[in-house]
């Protein structure tokens, strides 16, 4: 296995030291730290995701994986930033106002950072303003969670506020959370929904066509 | 009239437990985002009614109103302090609609998870968790509750921790467990009905089971699971009022009470020993259940 494999393999076994470790290497040996990153630990973080989607694995494995891929992200991080390699884009994501729920979207955020994508999370409780400032910051995709009926409305809320920022054209806006579906998606006038954190993923690249 | 749960469980069959608090409270005026608990205390003629409500419609076992009353979840929204005032106002408003009740009513404190992912996958460690479980439930039995009721977990460390604060605040006060399975039969953390029945027996519980979830569909398979790794187990069924739905801004639950009569009739063949519901149930939905329930079980 080259050392490329090695790091990926080691994300998808969720060894944070090993995979830290062979990202050591690669740098050392002069392996481009986007070729790392793109077929190191994306591909491996992507290969998680599949296999949530399939049910062979679960939250627990897609934690430890994620938590690998941050280790090694922090040692790469510098080499990237030197060699000018882009995050895909960046994605706002939050829980809405009045709803508290951390975990799903702590989730979906990890999965996404380990696509690639740079993550601005606002937290829980967020109100719809907290939204409008980070599109205009530069957040070109708003990843919404609400764990409850009760709150699940207020999604509408922030999709309101992007319409009357004048946001909303420059912005996807993508769904998530145990009580949401398509169809709250299609009436809300939000862009995409997304069932777990690795379809988000997947929705958030066809959102914005990469 | 009080009642043991040890004691109803080895006089009949099945046993009714009550439907949803939290979707109750909201339908009452809840303000979006606000904590339920806090009523305990504002509005406890509010939540006591609920639980008269679903005693007159027949619920033998009703929780308390404390399913987000660790510290933990409290914190959130800055009443972590009030912890035990609000466990304990929760426990004996309960308590009061049991004694006032024709019926024999157990009072079950319910403790519901900390929203926090333990140790090793999340930051909080099991015997932190352990200790918020602690100070809740030692309010809950001070307050009068007959049984912890900890229910709605995904992971089983979580699980562990609870029944560990539970027995550490009060010994002697009986457990029960249930788990949310609402990802691909299994729970979020990936726990299977299989392997969570056998660790729960292991735990020395009175009984446990599953909650919330997907609708009955889901919940019953999962129990069918239980019964068929555990038969010895006495097992709690209690669903949700199906799927939610918006509808103008209204959230609707699409399981009306004849599909809940005819969930506790499956339930109960399933292996179920006692029998409700949870989010988006209301005092109709039990009344069915009981309905049902009494004919199956040939008691008048």
């Amino acid at each position: 296995m080259s050392l490329i494999e090695e790091i990926r393999e080691g994300i998808i076994q969720g060894q944070a030291n090993i995979v830290v470790d062979k990202v050591r290497q690669a740098l050392e040996a002069g392996e481009s730290a986007e070729v790392i990153l793109n077929q190191g630990l994306i591909s491996g973080m992507q290969r998680v995701g599949e296999m949530f989607e399939e049910g062979t694995v679960f939250v627990p494995e897609m934690l430890i994986a994620a938590r690998a891929m941050d280790k090694a992200l922090t040692l790469l991080r510098p080499h990237l930033v030197e060699a000018g390699v882009q995050p895909i884009a960046k994605v706002a994501i939050g829980t809405v106002k009045g709803d508290l729920h951390d975990i799903g979207k702590k989730l979906v955020a990890m999965m996404l950072e380990g696509s690639g994508f740079e993550i601005m999370d606002l937290g829980i409780n967020v109100p719809p303003e907290k939204f409008v400032d980070a599109v205009r910051q530069g957040a070109q995709v708003v990843a919404l969670s609400a764990l409850l009926t009760t709150t699940m409305p207020n999604m509408k809320d922030v999709v309101d506020a992007l319409d009357q920022a004048g946001l909303r054209g420059q912005t996807r806006v993508i769904i998530g959370g145990a009580p949401v579906n398509q169809n709250y998606a299609d009436q809300i006038g939000a862009d995409g929904f997304a069932p777990d954190a690795s379809s988000a993923v997947r929705k958030v690249r066809e959102l914005i066509g990469v | 009239m009080t009642a043991s749960l040890a004691q109803l469980l080895e006089s009949q069959a099945t046993l009714v437990a009550d439907g949803g608090m939290g979707t109750m409270l909201f339908a009452a005026g809840l303000a979006r985002g606000s904590a339920p608990e806090l009523w305990n205390v504002e509005r406890p003629e509010a939540v006591r009614k609920i639980h008269a409500d679903y005693i007159a419609a027949g619920a033998q076992i009703i929780l308390t109103n404390s399913f987000g009353g660790s510290r933990a979840r409290l914190s959130m929204h800055g009443l972590a302090d009030r912890a035990a005032e609000l466990n304990r106002a929760a426990a004996q408003i309960a308590r009061s609609a049991a004694q006032d009740a024709r019926h024999p009513v157990v009072v079950a404190g319910s403790i519901g998870p900390t929203g926090q992912m333990l140790a090793p996958y999340g930051n909080l460690e099991p015997d932190d968790a352990a200790e918020m479980f602690a100070e809740q439930a030692a309010a809950l039995v001070e307050g009068g509750v007959d049984v912890l009721w900890i229910e709605t977990m995904a992971d089983m460390n979580e699980v562990r921790a609870a029944v560990e604060g539970c027995r550490r605040a009060a010994p002697g006060v009986p457990l029960v467990a249930t788990l949310t399975y609402d990802t691909r039969g299994r729970t979020m953390m990936g726990e299977t009905p299989e392997h969570a029945a056998e660790t729960l027996e292991g735990l020395g519980l009175l009984a446990h089971g599953a909650n919330c979830g997907n609708g009955p569909d889901e919940l019953l398979t999962a129990i069918n699971r239980m019964h068929h790794a555990q038969p010895q187990a006495r097992l709690i069924a209690k669903a949700n009022a199906g799927l939610p739905r918006m509808i103008d801004d209204r959230t609707v639950y699409d399981a009306g009470p004849e599909v809940m009569a005819a969930y506790a009739r499956q339930a109960r063949a399933n292996g179920a020993r006692i029998i409700g519901a949870c989010c988006g149930s209301t005092p109709e939905h039990v009344r069915a259940i009981a309905e049902a329930l009494r004919q199956e079980d040939s008691i008048p």
